[in-house]
């Protein structure tokens, strides 16, 4: 079971408490897109074995919505950050890279 | 290979069960073969297997990373049945089915088909509505199924309780000619016809490459050494994203666990399966009376194969409410498995951006039931480079807004 720091109201809580909300860091194309950049917004998913960025809502809680890096092999959860922001800060990437060294996300790494 | 029958049986028991085989051979991997499927599983054995048996194509390999059936063949609640709304998934869905009816004497192998009847509670006037709209459906595809009364939902089920607080079983969509089958010997079954047909099954075999030349796959490297290829079926679930990222394209799927669990073993109490899609639970007893549970799978991606207890609490909760005599059963095991959900909850049977390399992943949470269906129709894609049961799933039908809509259609991942 995972145990989430939502970052809005700071309050800690185990995953029943949350709602996830799938891949974070989406650019959402809209009209005037190209076909290719419409169809990777809407369905080409990361889906990576190991390291992760992801949305959940802190929906029985503050409400709010916010970001969380996470592993999907062990379920380790590297930290949580605020939603108002287009790639993961670096203090959370530095996290990763201690215990994940060359990982890679995206074009993050 | 010798044939199994009650003659073997016989045979053997009077010389002490020394005579008989190993069920398939455990080969070392060829420099090449016509065709590798990355996946024992049953959708890969299967596959195999009808290339073998409808096109001739035996000079195939099966490359496992772990042991035969270990995936999801081996952590599923075992329920068949074809009661879909849209045309593409009955066909394929009843093709399985009606596959799996005479499955034990096309292999040989007692895969144990039970055809005890399948069951869909309707619990909400919505799903009254669905459930008759996909037995008109089902009528016009040629799939038996009908919506029954509650009175007769509770003759077939005596320990259901129809009245229930919260949500009255008000009818059920029912098809009497689904049921279960043993899991773990369809996977043998299939990988013991295609032994006997010269493939080479190779397990503890993980691909860690896909070598490429021009658009085309040319093999692949595995921990037992480069393996060369002139197709390549790729057929492993839950990691075919992982797959896909060494072949270089991207799927329209997330990976997910999914749990299950089942109870002590008590006296035959329920012989149907019964599927309660608004409160989320299933439930069928197995020939050894364990009461076979299964549930909601989990909201965020995952590959660890265990599934968490909240779900489990979720689900035991709704089925406590609908088969009150179960509530005081202790629960002896519980498992997850890795499953791949695509947006439409239907599956992929595809082609792919490199030209002699194709799918066949997306079963999400209901991938068991269509084994031989699924086996069939993408050995013949494999084999023909097109299937009538096959095109309408392919990768093309997101980018074209083709939709094969069940998830729409069942209102929950199926």
């Amino acid at each position: 079971m995972l145990i989430l720091t939502c970052p809005c109201c700071g309050v800690t809580a185990e995953e029943t408490e949350f709602h996830p909300g799938g891949e974070a860091h989406l650019t959402r194309y809209g009209p005037g897109s190209s076909d290719d950049e419409f169809h990777g917004y809407l369905f080409e998913k990361v889906n990576p074995k190991g390291v992760h960025f992801e949305r959940w809502r802190h929906a029985n809680g503050c409400g709010k919505w916010f970001h969380a890096a996470r592993c999907t092999v062990t379920l380790e959860v590297f930290g949580t950050y605020s939603a108002q922001t287009t790639e993961p800060p670096q203090h959370i990437k530095d996290k990763i890279s201690a215990k994940r060294p060359g990982w890679s996300w995206r074009e993050f790494a | 290979m010798k044939r199994y029958s009650a003659f073997a049986v016989a045979r053997e028991a009077l010389r002490n069960h020394m005579g008989w085989e190993r069920a398939w051979a455990s080969p070392e991997p060829k420099k090449k073969y016509d065709v590798i499927i990355i996946g024992a599983g049953g959708h890969g054995l299967a596959t195999a297997y009808y290339l073998g048996r409808n096109f001739g194509i035996t000079n195939v390999a099966v490359l496992e990373k772990g042991w035969l059936g270990g995936g999801n063949t081996g952590r599923n609640t075992t329920i068949i049945r074809s009661n879909y709304l849209q045309d593409p998934s009955a066909a394929i869905y009843e093709k399985s089915r009606s596959l799996y009816e005479t499955l034990s004497q096309d292999l040989n192998y007692n895969i144990m088909y039970s055809p005890r009847g399948v069951m869909m509670l309707a619990q909400t006037q919505h799903e009254v509505r669905g459930y008759e709209r996909t037995a008109h459906a089902n009528a016009l595809q040629g799939v038996a199924t009908e919506f029954i009364s509650p009175s007769r939902v509770k003759e077939l089920v005596p320990i259901i309780n129809i009245d229930g607080p919260r949500y009255p079983v008000l009818g059920a969509l029912w098809q009497a000619r689904a049921g279960t089958a043993r899991h773990d010997a369809v996977a043998w079954g299939y990988a013991r016809a295609c032994s006997a047909m010269g493939m080479d099954i190779i397990q503890k075999c993980e691909v860690t490459g896909i070598t490429r030349e021009a658009g085309r796959v040319t093999g692949v490297t595995t921990n037992r050494g480069d393996i060369a290829c002139d197709k390549l079926g790729i057929v492993v679930a839950g990691h075919s994203g992982h797959l896909a990222d060494m072949a270089g394209f991207r799927l329209p799927i997330e990976s997910v666990a999914l749990q299950a669990l089942v109870s002590e073993p008590i006296k035959p109490c329920m012989d149907v399966v019964v599927m309660a899609n608004t409160v989320h639970g299933y439930m069928s007893q197995s020939d050894k009376g364990e009461m076979v549970i299964g549930g909601g799978a989990d909201g965020y991606n995952n590959y660890t194969q265990r599934g968490s207890f909240h779900h489990i609490e979720e689900t035991v909760r709704a089925l406590v409410e609908t088969f009150p005599m179960i509530a005081r059963l202790k629960m002896l095991r519980q498992w997850g498995g890795i499953v791949d959900m695509t947006g439409d909850r239907s599956p992929i049977l595809s082609r792919t951006p490199l030209e002699n390399c194709f799918i066949n992943c997306g079963w999400g949470t209901g991938g068991f039931k269509a084994i031989p269906g699924s086996g069939w129709g993408f050995a013949e894609l494999m084999a023909k480079g097109h299937s009538p049961l096959c095109d309408a799933f392919s990768l093309n039908r997101f980018r074209e807004g083709r939709f094969i809509d069940e998830s729409v259609a069942a209102g929950v991942a199926h």
